[in-house]
């Protein structure tokens, strides 16, 4: 999965130099067979990941899994295309009860096609919140988005019978090959299931963001006014934004039902939407691997955190509320000292390398 | 009234203000010249202390100003008045006038100034309770030098004050500074890139140059002399 | 008839709470265009605050005050030591001010739990339109009217408001600008803490503002961020549109309303009803 800004690509060898190792490597194979093919190692490297540890660790494998997709959805939102939405989980949601409402009244579809139609919806929502949104900037554009994630779940209440209300809706998915049943534990066919799906659609997200659509995304978050002097549409480009991030928080809320057998109101609270973001910007803004740091620190850190107040035995107040002081701390800390969040940590950790490197190769090839 | 000693001021790797040594007396009036990018803006704002000096010192009255920020050195006055005139739009005419003076507290005195400044430029004096965005370019100048005004500094920098303004008011500008030199021993650092009117009323003028000061001579011998004027002026 | 009278009259109370809290934000996005998601975490701690005092003291109106201090303690501190090396990041100081949030909640939690503690009204809220409810609209109206006051008509106001819309100029007459902005949020976030104080009751828990602080930036937004006259407006007719949704149409649609409202009211003026926005010379 090299997804890669534009700081981070390899610098072109300058001219009259022979070309450097690496640089012959990166001109074999197209790029979206690379992605698929670095696509099947990570999906091999989870599979052994989720048979050497336990059923519990599997689920929050498979949890890591979905938050991926939809913090690397936020991540084309807000990061390439500098559209501050605090109100992606409210897409999660849809996706969701897509899942949960074709689950128990079109029980005929086969799994994938409700997981596609939870996209689906996901895309459509996004499409219409984008429109609604291509006006507003800044924090216009962040209070609407904030109303989105209040305002949605509270369909459910009005209407209770479809909906479930407040209690949600449960139901039971039977995906797992019969031939699997007992030879596999569900949260590990689970696992697989979901993280075949995420690195499937991070290969798309990975070529589109560094596609054409991947440029005029930057193009208009850097200069709007600029952008459309140089023929990008940008109603058009923010609009598509969105629809691919809601598609992608779509598709990670439908996951989230396929896991949990439930699809219900208190798992899309505001809070979500701004967690979502909080962990975008301390995985690191600029590059998709940021949603990667993001979703792994979204699930373990929380479950570090609890696991360290158990251990310590503090007092029931302080322990239930440590974890989250600990959160909402490091993400004002990492801010405050690295504005690029645990990306851009590496980033600069990988340039010092990649210059000493290459200063030393200077030398050695005796290159003026 | 002011010295200035190897002065650098830098932009990341650009050095816009390079060495630069000036000295001005009191109740002079010096223009600064030069082409785009020459340096100039980015000296009166270092003097100012909009912008922190790299190294070098600037003195003022025999005090060291070189890193004290633009809003104390109004207090030992200084004041600039910006290219562009750095009034605030949102605010009206009055407040914007009101400002320049607030920070020395004596309320009659204020008044006082007010008239003053009102006598010297009567447009303000009949748009006073206007939004200052609702005014003209030659307007907004005035105004911007009216505020600058209220604080009573004893050296005025100005920069580009003629900057697309029709000749009439550039003309009645520069007629004020001469006129407050003559009453009030005020010393004016002015920088333009017009450079006959600047140095129609200058005692002096220096020509700045990537940054470094590279010609300095009174006013007359840079407008008579033609071989100076056609290299270092332009015209 | 006397329903529409009583949603009217519930709708200025509540409103009025949107506004002050409203208020607060926009008084905050003007000095120093950020949006302080903690606003309503220092508006909690201050009331807890006031909690303590008065489970302590069991004076309402010294617990009251502390609050209100208490409140513009913690927005200074906050500008001057969190805010201020990141003003230039928009996205920084957003993630920033929601650390802080959920930081001051979970402190919240673990120095008084999360259990609702019982929080006394002001005045005598039984009735349709009670004592307290008359209390609340004429203390935001005061605080409104105080704080229009000083922007407008002082010295202060002027250094604040020049300092807000020109950095630079304002210090090249003078002003000081860092004093200014912090200043700013002081008196943001004791506004804020009024808000606070005049919306927990009856219960007090870490989360009891969340709702009202949507609401509050709603009503800012509907208003227009950079208008403090337009975001008081904007919280009273909030306050009052929601109060008809919720008597006439139900009160789960409460949050669908305030959504559509927002959509709608954005869809015809990006920039709110009073706003005026940025513009940018190209």
């Amino acid at each position: 999965m090299s997804a890669e800004t534009s700081e981070t690509t390899a610098p072109a060898p300058p001219a009259g130099r022979p070309p450097t190792r690496s640089a012959i490597r990166r001109r074999g194979l197209p790029p979206v067979l690379r992605h698929l093919g670095w696509a099947l190692v990570a999906f091999l490297a989870v599979v052994g990941l989720t048979l050497l540890t336990d059923p519990f660790t599997n689920l929050r494998i498979a949890t890591i899994g979905y938050y991926l997709i939809a913090i690397a959805g936020l991540a084309l939102l807000t990061g390439f295309n500098g559209q501050v939405s605090l109100g992606h989980g409210a897409f999660m949601f849809i996706g969701a009860y897509t899942v949960a409402l074709l689950v128990l009244h079109v029980p005929g579809l086969p799994f994938w096609v409700d997981l596609l139609l939870a996209t689906v919806a996901g895309a459509v929502a996004g499409l219409l919140a984008g429109a609604a949104a291509a006006r507003l900037h800044g924090p216009y554009l962040a209070g609407a988005t904030l109303a989105l994630a209040v305002g949605l779940p509270a369909v459910t209440q009005r209407f209770p019978d479809l909906l479930g209300g407040s209690n949600g809706l449960s139901f039971t998915v039977h995906s797992e090959p019969a031939a699997l049943i007992g030879v596999v534990p569900t949260t590990r066919w689970q696992a697989w299931v979901i993280w075949a799906t995420v690195l499937l659609a991070m290969v798309i997200l990975v070529n589109l963001s560094r596609g054409r659509l991947g440029r005029s995304l930057r193009a208009v978050r850097d200069d709007e006014v600029a952008a459309s002097l140089a023929g990008i549409h940008v109603g058009r480009t923010k609009i598509l934004a969105f629809i691919v991030s809601s598609a992608c928080a779509g598709l990670a809320g439908g996951l989230q039902a396929f896991l949990l057998g439930t699809a219900a109101p208190g798992s899309f609270t505001v809070a979500l939407s701004l967690s979502l973001l909080a962990a975008l910007v301390l995985g690191g803004l600029g590059s998709l691997w940021g949603a990667f740091w993001a979703a792994i620190a979204f699930v373990y850190f929380q479950a570090w955190a609890e696991d360290a107040a158990d251990a310590v035995n503090l007092p029931v107040n302080v322990a239930n509320n440590l974890p989250l002081a600990l959160y909402g701390t490091v993400l004002i800390v990492v801010i405050l000292v690295f504005p690029g969040g645990i990306h851009g940590v590496f980033s600069r950790l990988r340039a010092a390398v990649r210059s000493s490197r290459s200063s030393s190769s200077d030398r050695s090839e005796g290159v003026s | 009234m002011l010295e200035i000693e190897e002065l650098t001021t830098t932009y990341g790797p650009v050095r816009a203000v390079d060495r630069v040594s000036i000295s001005v007396e009191p109740g002079a009036i010096t223009a600064v010249l030069g082409a785009n990018g020459a340096g100039k803006s980015t000296l009166l704002r270092t003097i100012s202390g909009l912008v922190r000096a790299r190294s070098g010192r600037i003195m003022m009255s025999g005090t060291d100003i070189t890193r004290m920020p633009a809003e104390l050195t109004v207090r030992r006055g200084l004041a600039l008045v910006p290219e562009g005139g750095g009034v605030i739009t949102e605010l009206t005419v009055a407040e914007n006038l009101r400002l320049g003076a607030l920070w020395r507290g004596d309320r009659a005195d204020r008044a006082r100034a007010l008239r003053e400044v009102c006598e010297l430029f009567p447009p303000l004096a009949s748009r006073l309770a206007r939004p200052a965005s609702t005014l003209s370019g030659g307007e907004r100048q005035m105004l911007a030098i009216g505020r600058a005004l209220m604080s009573r500094p004893r050296l005025l920098l100005l920069d580009e004050p003629s900057l697309g303004l029709a000749p009439m008011i550039t003309a009645r500008i520069m007629q004020v500074l001469r006129d407050l030199r003559a009453s009030t021993g005020l010393t004016v650092l002015l920088v333009e890139q017009n450079a006959r009117s600047a140095l129609s009323i200058a005692d002096t003028g220096m020509v700045l140059a990537l940054g470094q000061v590279v010609m300095a001579a009174p006013a007359g011998t840079l407008l008579t002399d033609e071989t100076l004027r056609h290299a270092y002026l332009g015209f | 008839m006397d329903q529409f009278l009583n949603l009217t009259l519930n709708g200025v109370a509540s409103g009025a709470v949107y506004s002050a809290l409203g208020l607060s934000l926009v008084i905050i996005y003007r000095a120093t265009r950020v949006v302080n998601f903690a606003q309503p975490a220092f508006a909690l701690i201050s009331a807890y605050l006031a909690y303590s005092i008065n489970q302590a003291t069991g004076g309402y109106w010294l617990g009251f005050a502390a609050a209100l201090v208490a409140g513009a303690v913690l927005g200074m501190l906050t500008e001057r030591l969190l805010v201020r090396p990141v003003r230039h990041n928009e996205l920084g100081a957003i993630i920033v001010t929601l650390g802080l949030l959920i930081v001051l909640q979970a402190v919240a939690g673990m120095v008084w739990s999360n259990e609702p503690h019982s929080f006394p009204y002001a005045f005598d809220f039984r009735g349709d339109f009670s004592p307290n409810s008359v209390f609340v609209v004429a203390a935001v109206a005061v605080t409104a009217i105080g704080v229009l006051v000083l922007f407008k008509a002082t010295p202060l106001g002027l250094r604040m408001r020049a300092a807000a819309f020109n950095a630079d100029s304002a210090r090249m007459s003078g002003v000081r600008v860092g004093l200014m902005l912090t200043v700013g949020w002081g008196l943001a976030s004791a506004v804020g803490s009024l808000a606070g104080m005049l919306a927990v009751p009856p219960f007090i828990f870490p989360n009891v503002l969340d709702g009202v602080f949507v609401y509050a930036l709603t009503a800012a937004v509907i208003g227009g961020l950079d208008n403090p006259l337009g975001t008081i407006i904007g919280g009273f007719l909030l306050g009052v549109g929601l109060s008809y949704v919720s008597g006439y149409l139900g009160p789960e649609l409460v949050t669908l309303a305030s959504l559509a409202i927002l959509v709608i009211v954005l869809a015809v003026r990006p920039n709110g009803l009073f706003g005026r926005g940025l513009a940018r010379s190209v």
